[in-house]
């Protein structure tokens, strides 16, 4: 077996391994492409840096491309990711010949490339117009929507249909952001890497450095989120919950650490109200990481007593697996796939308002027993559920399925 | 598992992805009328995909269907009888439709609110796909069957015990079918796992039972 799966077989057992190469055999030598438009920032690129080097293990042939544009075009898909999450978003007809023209700029670069592969995986609304600029592809393309796009602006999905209709399936992570198209739409979960530098096990003493960094007393209760600076993930709700729970515990800390991504740029803006609302309080610690820095936000997922997950709208919400691996329990909004992790009194607490959440708050932070008890339920859904391992799997059984169209069961000889 | 080959017994292993039909419902009304439509392949996936979703709470209902009506329309009567509903005793998917419909028609006839009072979730038709490969272990004798079940994987008994029942006649899994191939010897046996009810267990515990049949069976021991 060789060196990276056998890394993994330690962390999910052998069985779990054996069963990708079994179900692998079949694919070997097959040709896959992703498509993106980040090498870095987000839990997209997050999960492809290890998908792809796995797959190639298991015997396909799978390589990550990145397409770019320039700032009209990164407007303009940041606007139509926030119009699949159902704001009301207006696009003008400048910003969507950005988009074009960079779609096309990149099929040009990429064309001969994806036109041979067996499968290509979009990923977003940022490449799916690839598919238009290769009209001799041989292969299944697949959008893959990472979005909680389950009652998206009208006339942004309008646009992106014309395009994602074309393709011969698409992914959403939760039957609830499926939307009517004309090609199977599969149900694919995202995952965490438990071998990354976000979540791989820390020593103590790295932990410690990180908390002197950032002047958090360990003595004292530590509430984190973990996101980028998105109005959707309510950094300034997360202030208000925790002002509620200081009331009664006021001892409390809070670390807001946001990383952020080469294609958002609306983080500025709500960094700066979520400073605003801060308030220059030295116990909430508004944190501005690098796109790189895994070890530090490990570091302080692993010193947080609970992590936040305040969204009101959420594609996945990958930060949640990454708590619960970290045996943290989990306070989060209850939308999108938040509701696939936190399971209430079983790994955290879902809740609707900053004051649901600072009773929540308060009600774990009286309960040591119980939030223990969670943490290490957690750990293990997580790592039922949400690893690496089981998306890949998902990944080589659509594979197998898109070759057998709608057959129900598919017999590999 | 073909009955000409049944001197051994393959190993198979499946793995499972979910599609979505497009289809939901958020009232009772809503909930009939996809059922008349949907493929059969989604009801088969609300009464057994579930199995393969680990969960922290035992099933309270066996199918989803029942759940829901439960949960988000707040009608626990009817989800009793909807969860009455034994799929084994279906002819086929087809029969199992026709039950569910029966019994929502009925409560729709007696209630004109539960045309239109609203679920706090809607409910999503889903279908499955089964992607089944061999694992390239082979059984020589039923014997065999004590020492291998608890290494198979929880998705392998899903293929052999569970999904079985759509493929085998009379709802029968591959265990049995593999063992009639040996006569009256093994009838007791068959008798045995034909009692094991799949509906409130995990795969694992549906694993660790079957282990312990076996292993008592072949040991000699009362199963």
């Amino acid at each position: 077996m060789s060196s990276l799966l056998e890394s993994y077989a330690a962390i999910t057992g052998p069985d779990v391994i054996d069963h990708l190469r079994q179900l692998a055999e079949s694919l070997r030598g097959t040709k896959v492409v992703h498509v993106n438009s980040t090498r870095i920032g987000g839990g997209v690129a997050e999960i492809l840096e290890k998908l792809a080097p796995l797959s190639n293990e298991l015997g396909l042939d799978t390589s990550w491309e990145v397409i770019s544009g320039g700032e009209e075009f990164y407007q303009c898909t940041k606007s139509m990711h926030n119009g699949l999450q159902g704001n009301r978003v207006q696009i003008n007809a400048a910003l969507l010949a950005a988009y074009e023209q960079a779609n096309e700029a990149n099929a040009e670069i990429l064309r001969e490339k994806l036109s041979e592969a067996d499968f290509v995986f979009i990923h977003d609304p940022q490449p799916a117009g690839l598919l238009a600029h290769c009209p001799n592809r041989r292969g299944k393309w697949v959008w893959r929507c990472h979005i909680d796009a389950s009652h998206p602006y009208r006339p942004v999905w309008k646009y992106l249909r014309k395009m994602v209709d074309r393709y011969d399936a698409s992914i959403f992570s939760l039957p609830a952001f499926a939307q009517p198209l004309q090609h199977p739409q599969y149900i694919i979960p995202p995952s965490i890497d438990p071998l990354s530098d976000k979540n791989i096990e820390l020593s103590q003493e790295e932990v410690n450095r990180v908390r002197a960094e950032f002047d958090l007393d360990p003595a004292r209760p530590l509430l984190v989120q973990v996101s980028r600076f998105d109005r959707f993930k309510d950094p300034v709700g997360v202030i208000q919950a925790y002002r509620l729970a200081k009331k009664f515990i006021p001892s409390l800390q809070l670390v807001l650490a946001g990383g952020g991504a080469s294609d958002d740029p609306e983080g500025d803006i709500v960094l700066a109200e979520a400073r605003e609302m801060a308030n220059n309080d030295p116990d909430v610690h508004i944190l501005l990481l690098a796109p790189d820095a895994h070890r530090t936000i490990n570091a302080l997922q692993r010193a947080a007593d609970i992590v936040l997950q305040k969204s009101t709208k959420e594609g996945f919400g990958l930060t949640v697996t990454e708590a619960m691996w970290k045996s943290k329990p989990v306070i989060g909004g209850d939308t999108g796939g938040i509701r696939l992790q936190v399971i209430n009194y079983h790994t955290g607490f879902l809740v609707h308002t900053p004051e649901g959440a600072a009773l929540r708050i308060r009600y774990l932070l009286r309960q040591k027993t119980r939030m223990q008890e969670m943490g290490i339920k957690g750990k293990e859904y997580a790592r039922e559920n949400f690893l690496l391992t089981r998306h890949l799997r998902e990944y080589l059984t659509l594979m197998v399925g898109l070759r057998h169209k709608d057959e129900y069961r598919i017999e590999l000889n | 598992m073909e009955k000409e080959k049944a001197l051994f017994f393959a190993v198979k292993d499946c793995a499972l992805i979910t599609i979505a039909t497009g289809r939901k419902a958020v009232n009772l009304a809503e909930l009939r009328d996809n059922l008349q439509l949907v493929n059969t392949a989604s009801i088969y996936h609300h009464f057994w995909g579930g199995l393969l979703v680990p969960r922290f709470e035992e099933r309270e209902f066996h199918n989803d269907f029942a759940g829901w009506v439960r949960h988000s329309l707040r009608e626990p009567e009817l989800a009793e009888r909807l969860a009455a509903i034994d799929p084994g005793e279906a002819e086929n998917v087809e029969a199992i439709r026709q039950e569910l419909l029966e019994i929502i028609e009925e409560c729709l006839e007696q209630s004109e609110n539960a045309h239109w009072m609203p679920a706090a979730r809607q409910f999503e038709f889903l279908r499955g796909q089964l992607v089944v490969f061999d694992t390239h272990r082979r059984l020589e004798k039923p014997a065999d069957l004590a020492e291998q079940i608890p290494k198979m994987s929880t998705s392998s008994i899903f293929y052999h015990f569970i999904d079985a029942r759509s493929r085998m006649p009379e709802s029968s899994d591959d265990f049995r079918f593999w063992l009639t191939g040996y006569g009256a010897e093994y009838q007791d046996l068959c008798a045995k796992l034909a009692a094991i009810d799949p509906f409130f267990s995990s795969l694992s515990q549906i694993r660790q039972e079957l282990a312990e049949l076996f292993s008592a069976y072949f040991a000699g021991g009362v199963a």
